[in-house]
């Protein structure tokens, strides 16, 4: 039977010049950016980002800032009283926002009830579950015969980690939680309502957080581990030089010097969100949104999830070899 | 700032606060779910439209990768068709073209333009249409896109995989070249496309097309059309459901199939060298539109469409390819318990079978190895058993033999001992005889005498 001559990389490596040189040099390959640009308008994107933190400090208001409009549970939540809930709860709520033609489903998950609790072992639990459970859906439909065209992304992409301005160092609570979920997800830690810290306080704060964080071994995002080249890295370690992001958040807007800023206003001045001398907000938003969302989003999809498979598909495979009778279906101890 | 609405999962939601609130559950942790997303007006710019960019970034970085298979009998200008579309010398030299079967020869090239960097993968067909008997011909095509599919599907089903860096070699367009007959499609050509138009993008295109007059032309293309309707042969059609390219894919729907004309040689045309062939009544520009096709394909397969037809290769024939391939291998879906498991319990349990069987051969074959050494052994040792028994019965033959000479030999002695006794004890009887003679005679005298 004949066989097909095994491919090799020609060393032919024309530079066809661009559509300057007259029509009969220029191929059009290049085109396949506009193409992949239109495709993309018309499928949309999918973002999950998830919240943690103790109440009262910010959270739904600055998912509120950084989307500019009403997404956090609150908005949909029908009473209007904060219960802090006895155990922690899981709020995942959608909504569908466009600008410029760009369609994003963005899905914001909250865990009210996080670390209220007098005691809060295992706090972190049913937020792994959560995680471990949008991989297992993803991998359920990833393995049918009969599959959707798109899988409808659910993982979560993104976990904000509020950090209670104490001005002194992470709590064990922190240092637990992230060093947990530092392994199953991106983690973004963010000094919550920073408008308490002066800047020097801020600084040392920062600093001290970054120290433990090292110390434990602590990898939040961006990792060091996936920068993909030089330039990658340096972005990457300017990022690494202010995390975590002191932030304040808001939904009101003042006025300023004759400009309608989004603002907290108190006696001795108006805090102007947006502006990077007052907070670091506009950071956040640019990492999250404008420059690191697709890296965000590939960093889940091809390390976290594939590490969640490969553990799950390692599972089955003893369990096929011990041929145990366990009912396949339930989780297994994934949590850490 | 922008308003949708959006019907959404079969609830219409109408206006911004209608949300449907599904309650989930994860394993024992209730989850409220807000289902049913609503659209919410944005207060100012955010910033995420700059999605795509990142999106064509992180593509940009990583290159792009398109497959092209042609198919076409031999002298029907696939190669320099080739090197026409993307303005370049592929192969050094003609293919040779003394091979029995079918042969699919795989080029991979590195093309840049501006920042995008593309590696393209030409497959040719070497003698197809050559043989006496082509009822074979389809077969190593057909094997050689099932092997790209398989590859992949393996590299999707392997437990640690790096489908992020996978060199993607699924055929994503296959040029179907049909030679300018001028009358209709040729039945290997029919046979063919209907094997294939399931398993990849078909684009027929007209070689050669200059030997065909406009008129000609006209019929010819609608004879194909009807036919490979007729024959229910799925071809590719430009995507339609975009508005931005709906309409330049519609018309060039209609002038399918393409009559092209491909040269790498350029003529001098008034001031400009165009690439053309020329003959003694005239040149055919090949970049002219009144002359040939040629910019109509280029303009859909390389600069409209190459994304979607990676798009269709995936979502579509790939995904037939690889629903039929795990439901032959007895995959279901209808177990959604233990799904996740049954696909790679499945699958190793039936490496597993499929390992301990050979194994199962391989012990057979041993075992009749080792009996037959065992047989042999016997046999030999059964030999040699006899020839010892001959060895041994001839010895006592020729033992036998030696003694009785021996009792022969002894008796003689004996024989010879007595009668040399005899002879002895004659002799001395003799000279005793002679003296007691003497005696006996001198004693006969003395008696005689007494």
């Amino acid at each position: 039977m004949p066989t097909p001559a095994v491919p090799a990389a020609c060393q032919v490596e024309k530079t066809v010049p661009g559509p300057g040189m007259g029509d009969f040099s220029y191929v059009g390959i290049d085109a396949i950016l506009e193409q992949m640009r239109r495709k993309a308008m018309k499928q949309g994107f999918e973002l999950n980002i998830m919240v943690v933190g103790q109440s009262g400090l910010g959270k739904s208001t600055l998912m509120n800032t950084l989307f500019k409009s009403k997404v956090s549970r609150k908005s949909v939540q029908a009473t209007s009283q904060e219960k802090i809930p006895k155990t922690i709860h899981i709020k995942s709520v959608s909504h569908d926002i466009e600008e410029k033609g760009v369609r994003m489903k963005l899905t914001v998950i909250d865990t009210p009830g996080f670390g209220d609790q007098i005691n809060n072992e295992n706090c972190w639990q049913p937020i792994m579950k959560f995680i471990n459970a949008q991989y297992e859906q993803y991998l359920q439909e990833e393995i049918n015969i009969n599959r959707k065209k798109r899988i409808p992304d659910s993982r979560v992409h993104c976990c904000i980690y509020f950090i209670p301005p104490t001005g002194h160092c992470l709590r064990p609570l922190d240092v637990e939680f992230m060093r947990r979920l530092s392994k199953v997800v991106n983690i973004v830690p963010v000094i919550a309502k920073a408008d308490t810290l002066t800047l020097e306080e801020r600084d040392f704060f920062k600093q001290k957080i970054r120290e433990e964080l090292r110390a434990n071994g602590i990898d939040v995002y961006p990792q060091k581990e996936f920068d993909e080249d030089a330039e990658d890295r340096m972005i990457n370690d300017k990022i690494r030089e202010m995390i975590p992001f002191a932030v304040v958040g808001s939904d009101q807007e003042y006025q300023v010097n004759g400009r309608r800023l989004l603002g907290r206003k108190t006696k001795w001045g108006t805090i102007e969100v947006e502006n990077i001398a007052h907070c670091e907000f506009a950071y956040l938003r640019d990492l999250l949104i404008r420059t690191h969302m697709e890296n965000i989003k590939d960093i889940t999809s091809s390390i976290h999830y594939e590490v969640y498979r490969v553990r799950r598909l390692n599972e089955n495979n003893t369990a096929v070899a011990h041929a145990n009778g366990l009912p396949q279906h339930h989780m297994t101890s994934h949590e850490m | 700032v922008v308003y949708k609405r959006e019907r959404v999962g079969g609830v219409n939601v109408k206006s911004p606060v209608a949300i449907l609130l599904i309650v989930q559950q994860f394993n024992g942790l209730w989850v409220e779910v807000g289902e049913g997303a609503r659209a919410v007006p944005l207060a100012g710019h955010v910033g995420f439209d700059s999605m795509p960019d990142q999106l064509v970034n992180k593509s940009v970085n990583h290159g792009f990768c398109f497959n092209i298979l042609c198919i076409g009998e031999t002298g029907l200008g696939k190669s320099t068709l080739m090197d026409t579309l993307f303005n370049t010398k592929f192969e050094g030299e003609p293919t040779q073209h003394n091979q029995p079967g079918v042969q699919l020869k795989s080029n991979t090239y590195e093309l840049q333009e501006s920042n995008v960097r593309l590696k393209l993968t030409v497959v040719n067909t070497v003698g197809f249409g050559d043989q006496i008997n082509k009822e074979d011909s389809y077969k190593s095509i057909v094997e050689f896109i099932d092997t790209q599919f398989e590859a992949y599907l393996q590299e999707e089903l392997k437990i640690k995989r790096t489908l992020h860096s996978y060199h993607d070699t699924r055929i994503h367009a296959c040029l179907y070249f049909i030679a300018p007959t001028g009358h209709s499609l040729k039945s290997l050509d029919l046979v063919t496309m209907k094997k294939l138009d399931s398993k990849v993008n078909i684009i027929p295109i007209i070689a050669k097309s200059d030997a065909i007059s406009k008129s000609e032309l006209t019929k010819f293309k609608i004879k194909i059309t009807s036919e490979l309707v007729s024959n229910g042969v799925l071809i590719y059609q430009f995507p339609i459901d975009d508005e931005t390219v709906a309409e330049i894919n519609s018309t060039m729907n209609a002038h399918l199939p393409f009559a092209v004309v491909g040269s790498t040689e350029e003529v001098k045309i008034g001031n400009k060298m165009v690439k053309a062939r020329q003959y003694p009544w005239g040149t055919v520009q090949v970049e002219n539109e009144n002359h040939c096709d040629f910019v109509k394909l280029r303009e859909m397969l390389i600069r409209v469409n190459m994304e979607d037809l990676r798009e269709q290769t995936h979502t579509r024939h790939y995904e037939l390819y690889r629903r039929c391939k795990l439901e032959e291998m007895g995959f279901k879906d209808t177990d959604p318990d233990c799904k996740p498991f049954s696909l790679q319990e499945t699958y190793e349990a039936k490496r597993n079978e499929f390992m301990g069987e050979l194994q199962k051969k391989e012990e057979e074959m041993r075992q009749m190895f080792v009996q037959r050494v065992k047989e042999k052994e016997a046999e030999l040792k059964e030999a040699e058993k006899e020839l010892h028994e001959k060895f041994d019965r001839l010895k006592k033959l020729h033992q036998d033999e030696k003694k009785k000479l021996e009792d022969k030999k002894k008796s003689l002695d004996d024989e010879l001992n007595g009668f040399k006794q005899k002879k002895m004890a004659a002799e001395l009887l003799q000279s005793q005889a002679l003296q007691a003679g003497g005696s006996t005679t001198l004693k006969r005298d003395k008696e005689r005498k007494k």
